[in-house]
C-alpha cells in the first residue's frame, strides 16, 4: 500500500473514510493502521472530513517568550512537508524534448551581444518554438545559427534543436578587417541553400540583428516583416503584426518567411529543454562572400563624458552626500563612467541639468550605477529602474537606496573615491610597466 | 556651412553625392514635415568638402508634402543647392525601380539617406535593396563621415550605447544616416520657396504584396506579465506578494575605504566596463 521508496507523502483515501466511519466492521483496524492515514501527529482528518491541527504541538517560541505559530508556512513546512518530499518533485520539472527528423526548419539567428543570449534574443527563440511546435504531429526543429566566440552554454535553455556554430577564420581571401555583417550574411545565404528553413527569424535590434536581418532580406529577395510584436496563427493562416510607420501604425499581413522580431514578441521558453545539437554544414567558403569591400577598421574610443545620459553603459552619480567635488569628478575620469547627479546635486549647482537621473531627468539603462550619496528617493529610484547592478556609496546603512543596490558599502564618499582612483592607477601602472 | 575653396580645388573637385529624401511625420502633431533622418543625411553630405548633392525624392508630391519637401531646399542657404528632383510615383508604388533607373542615370558616387522612413511600411528596407540591386556596398547608421580619400569613404558607425565603430567602404557606395548624426540646420524659407522641384515623370510600378495588409493606428502592447512558474498555491502566493526588488544586495559595513574600493573594482571588473 505505502510505497516506500516513493518519498512523496501518499493518501488513502479509501482507509481515511474507514477511519473516519465508526460503523465500518474494518473501523478498529483502520484506526491502528497504516500512517498514511494520519498523516502526522499535528494534522490529521477530523470526523467530519476537515484537516485538523493540534496548536499544542505545533509552533515556536518566539523571543518574547511567547509561543507563535507562523501560518506563512516558512516554519511549518518541515512538519507539513517531510524533508526531502516536495522538493525532489521541483528539481527540473521541464521536460526534454528531442526533434530527430524535422519536418521544417525554423532558423534563428540570435545577437549575442557580448557572446551572451540577450533577453531580446530568448523571446526570439521562444517565438520560433511557436512556429515549430504549431502542428505536434510534424514539429520543426529550431536552428540556432550563432558566430564567433561564444560565452553562452544556454541554448538548450533557451530552445535550439539544432545548432550551427561558425566561427570566422582570417584568410587570404578574408582578412581580419572583413566587416562582420557581410562575412555573416554569405554563411546565412549557404544556410539558406543547404537547409532551406521554412522561417528566418532574427531581432529587430540595433546590436546587429536589424542590419544583418535587412541584409539577408535583400538578397534572398523574400520582403521581411519588421517590427514584428505578435504572431497569431488563426482561420487565415499564420498571421503577423508589426509596427510600420515609425511606431505610429501596426501592419497585420499574412507571416512571410523572414521575420524581424521586437523585444517581447513572444514568451521564453521555459517549460522544456532541448538538444542544440552541434550541426556542421560544409559551407563553401570564399565563395559567397562579397570581396571586402567594406573594412571594419575596429572600435573608436568614446568619451565617457560625451555620451548621453541614457545611453551610458556605466554611470558614476553623484548626489548631496558628495563634498569633494573634484574627486568626484577625478574618479570619473579614471573609472571611464558618464557621470550623473541626482535633483539635489543638479540645483545646488554643482552639476549640470541635463546629468540629472530620475523622475525629473532622464531615465537611464546603464549596466553598472554608483550611487556616492545619494539617499535613494523614489523619485530617483524611477529614474534607475532598468539598470542592471547598483553600487550605492553612504554614510547611512538605512537609506532607501541599499535596498535597491547589488552592493552597498557603507562608508565615506570622498575616502573610498579616492581610494578607488588609487587603486585603478596601481593596477594601470603595473600594466604598463 | 561656408564652404571651404582651398578644399575644394585640392579634395576631389567634385564628389558628386545624392541625398534621398521623403516626407516625414511629426510623432505629435502628425503634420508631415522633413523626415528627421533624411534632414541628417542632408546635413551629413554638406559636411563632405567639395560635394555637390543632388536631392532626390520619390512618391507623390501634393501640398502638404510639397512643403515638407521645400524644407530639404530650405537647407541649402550659402550653398549650391537649388532644386530638387522628384520622381512622382502612386501613393503604393514600389519606388526602387524608378529611384534605381535614376540614380544610374545621375551616377552619384555616394548616396546618403535616412535608415528608416517615417510613414508607410517603413521597413528600412530601401537603402539595401537599392544597394543590391545596383551591386554597391552600404553601410549603415552612419553618425559620421570622417573623410573621404582616393574613393574610399571612412565613416563612424554608430553603435548602441553611445559607441562608434570606424568603417571604410568603397566608392560608390550607400550609406543611411543615424539618430545620432549631427542634427540638420535649420530650414530657412527664402531658399526653400526659390528652389525648383523638378519633376520627372516616370513609370510607377504598383506594391501589389501590399494590397492585402491591414494597417491600423499602433495599439499598445501588452505589458509582459511576471512569468509565475509555480506548482502549487503558496508558491503562487508567495511569488505574488513578494515585492519586486529588494533583498538579495551585499552591504559592507565596517570597512577601510581601500577594502571598499576593493569591492567596488571587483564588481566593475565581473561586470566588464572597466577598459
Ligand atoms: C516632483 C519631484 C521630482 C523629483 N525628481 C527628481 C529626480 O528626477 N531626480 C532626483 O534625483 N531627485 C528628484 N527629486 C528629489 C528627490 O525627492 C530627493 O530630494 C533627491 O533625490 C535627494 O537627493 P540626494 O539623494 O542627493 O540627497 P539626500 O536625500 O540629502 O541624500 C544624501 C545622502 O548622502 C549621504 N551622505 C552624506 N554625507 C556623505 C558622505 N560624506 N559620504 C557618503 N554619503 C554621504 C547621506 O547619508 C544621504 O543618504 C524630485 C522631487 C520632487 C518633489
Amino acid at each position: 500500500m505505502h510505497n516506500d521508496n516513493d518519498s512523496l507523502p501518499r493518501r488513502d483515501p479509501r482507509w481515511e473514510w474507514i477511519a473516519r466511519n465508526r460503523l465500518h466492521p474494518l473501523h478498529e483496524e483502520a484506526l491502528a493502521g497504516p500512517a498514511t492515514v494520519r498523516l502526522n501527529a499535528h494534522v490529521w482528518q477530523g470526523p467530519n472530513g476537515l484537516t485538523r491541527r493540534d496548536p499544542h504541538q505545533v509552533g515556536f517560541i518566539a523571543a518574547s517568550g511567547l509561543k507563535r505559530i507562523d501560518r506563512t508556512g516558512a516554519q511549518g513546512a518541515t512538519e507539513l512537508n517531510p524533508p526531502g518530499g516536495r522538493k525532489a518533485a521541483t528539481a527540473d520539472a521541464r521536460q526534454f524534448v528531442t526533434i530527430d527528423d524535422p519536418a521544417f526548419i525554423v532558423a534563428v539567428v540570435p545577437d549575442l551581444p557580448g557572446g551572451r543570449l540577450s533577453s531580446h534574443d530568448r523571446d526570439l527563440f521562444g517565438l520560433a518554438r511557436q512556429l515549430a511546435d504549431a502542428d505536434p504531429d510534424r514539429p520543426g526543429a529550431v536552428l540556432a545559427v550563432v558566430f564567433d566566440e561564444l560565452r553562452e552554454d544556454g541554448f538548450a535553455d533557451a530552445g535550439a534543436d539544432r545548432l550551427l556554430h561558425h566561427v570566422e577564420r582570417a584568410s587570404a581571401s578574408r582578412p581580419a578587417t572583413a566587416y562582420a555583417a557581410e562575412t555573416r550574411l554569405g554563411v546565412l545565404a549557404d544556410v539558406e541553400r543547404e537547409l532551406s528553413p521554412r522561417h528566418w527569424l532574427l531581432p529587430d535590434s540595433a546590436t546587429g540583428g536589424a542590419e544583418l536581418g535587412r541584409r539577408l532580406a535583400a538578397r534572398l529577395g523574400e520582403r521581411p516583416a519588421i517590427q514584428v510584436w505578435q504572431i497569431e496563427n488563426n482561420d487565415t493562416g499564420l498571421r503577423c503584426t508589426g509596427r510600420g510607420a515609425a511606431g505610429a501604425t501596426d501592419i497585420s499581413r499574412a507571416l512571410p518567411r523572414l521575420v524581424l522580431a521586437l523585444p517581447e514578441c513572444a514568451e521564453p521558453v521555459a517549460r522544456t529543454r532541448h538538444e542544440a545539437r552541434p550541426l556542421s554544414l560544409s559551407l563553401s567558403e570564399g565563395l559567397a562572400y562579397m570581396p571586402g569591400r567594406i573594412q571594419n577598421l575596429g572600435a573608436v574610443a568614446v568619451d565617457p563624458a560625451q555620451v548621453a545620459l541614457s545611453e551610458a553603459e556605466f554611470i558614476l552619480s553623484a548626489g548631496r552626500g558628495v563634498r569633494d567635488w573634484e574627486g568626484f569628478h577625478k574618479a570619473a575620469a579614471a573609472l571611464g563612467a558618464t557621470e550623473g547627479a541626482s535633483r539635489v546635486a543638479v540645483d545646488d549647482g554643482f552639476m549640470e541639468r541635463d546629468r540629472q537621473v530620475g523622475a525629473s531627468g532622464t531615465w537611464v539603462s546603464a549596466r553598472v550605477y554608483i550611487a556616492v550619496g545619494i539617499s535613494g528617493a523614489i523619485q530617483h529610484l524611477q529614474g534607475i529602474q532598468s539598470c542592471d547592478k547598483v553600487v550605492s556609496i553612504n554614510l547611512d546603512p538605512d537609506c532607501d537606496i541599499i535596498k535597491r543596490a547589488d552592493l552597498a558599502v557603507i562608508g565615506d564618499a570622498a575616502e573610498i573615491l579616492t581610494a578607488l582612483v588609487a587603486l585603478q592607477q596601481r593596477e594601470s601602472k603595473s600594466h604598463a610597466a | 556651412m561656408q564652404l571651404d575653396a582651398e578644399s575644394l580645388t585640392e579634395s576631389e573637385s567634385s564628389l558628386s553625392i545624392a541625398v534621398l529624401v521623403s516626407v516625414g511625420r511629426h510623432p505629435l502633431t502628425g503634420r508631415p514635415r522633413r523626415a528627421d533622418q533624411d534632414a541628417r543625411a542632408l546635413e551629413m553630405a554638406f559636411s563632405v568638402a567639395g560635394a555637390a548633392p543632388a536631392l532626390l525624392h520619390a512618391g507623390p508630391c501634393d501640398d502638404p508634402s510639397e512643403d515638407a519637401l521645400r524644407c530639404y531646399l530650405g537647407m541649402g542657404g550659402g550653398t549650391d543647392l537649388d532644386s530638387l528632383i522628384v520622381l512622382e510615383q502612386t501613393a503604393d508604388a514600389d519606388i526602387i525601380p524608378a529611384l534605381a533607373d535614376e540614380l544610374t542615370a545621375l551616377g552619384p558616387q555616394l548616396v546618403l539617406c535616412g535608415t528608416r522612413a517615417e510613414t508607410g511600411e517603413s521597413s528600412g528596407m530601401l537603402p539595401y535593396l537599392l544597394a543590391e540591386r545596383l551591386g554597391w556596398p552600404i553601410i549603415t547608421g552612419v553618425a559620421e563621415i570622417e573623410s573621404i580619400h582616393e574613393g574610399v569613404v571612412v565613416a563612424l558607425q554608430a553603435l548602441p550605447r553611445g559607441q562608434r565603430r570606424r568603417l571604410s567602404v568603397r566608392l560608390p557606395a550607400i550609406a543611411t544616416a543615424d539618430s545620432a548624426a549631427p542634427a540638420p540646420r535649420a530650414s530657412a524659407y527664402g531658399p526653400a520657396m526659390r528652389g525648383a522641384l523638378t519633376f520627372s515623370n516616370t513609370g510607377s510600378a504598383d506594391d501589389e504584396a501590399r494590397q492585402d495588409w491591414l494597417v491600423s493606428p499602433a495599439r499598445k502592447r501588452p505589458k509582459r506579465l511576471k512569468i509565475i512558474t509555480a506548482t502549487s498555491a503558496r508558491e503562487r502566493f508567495k511569488a505574488a506578494a513578494a515585492k519586486s526588488q529588494g533583498g538579495g544586495g551585499k552591504v559592507l559595513k565596517d570597512l577601510s575605504p581601500e577594502a571598499a574600493a576593493e569591492a567596488i573594482q571587483a564588481l566593475l571588473k565581473e561586470e566588464g566596463v572597466l577598459r
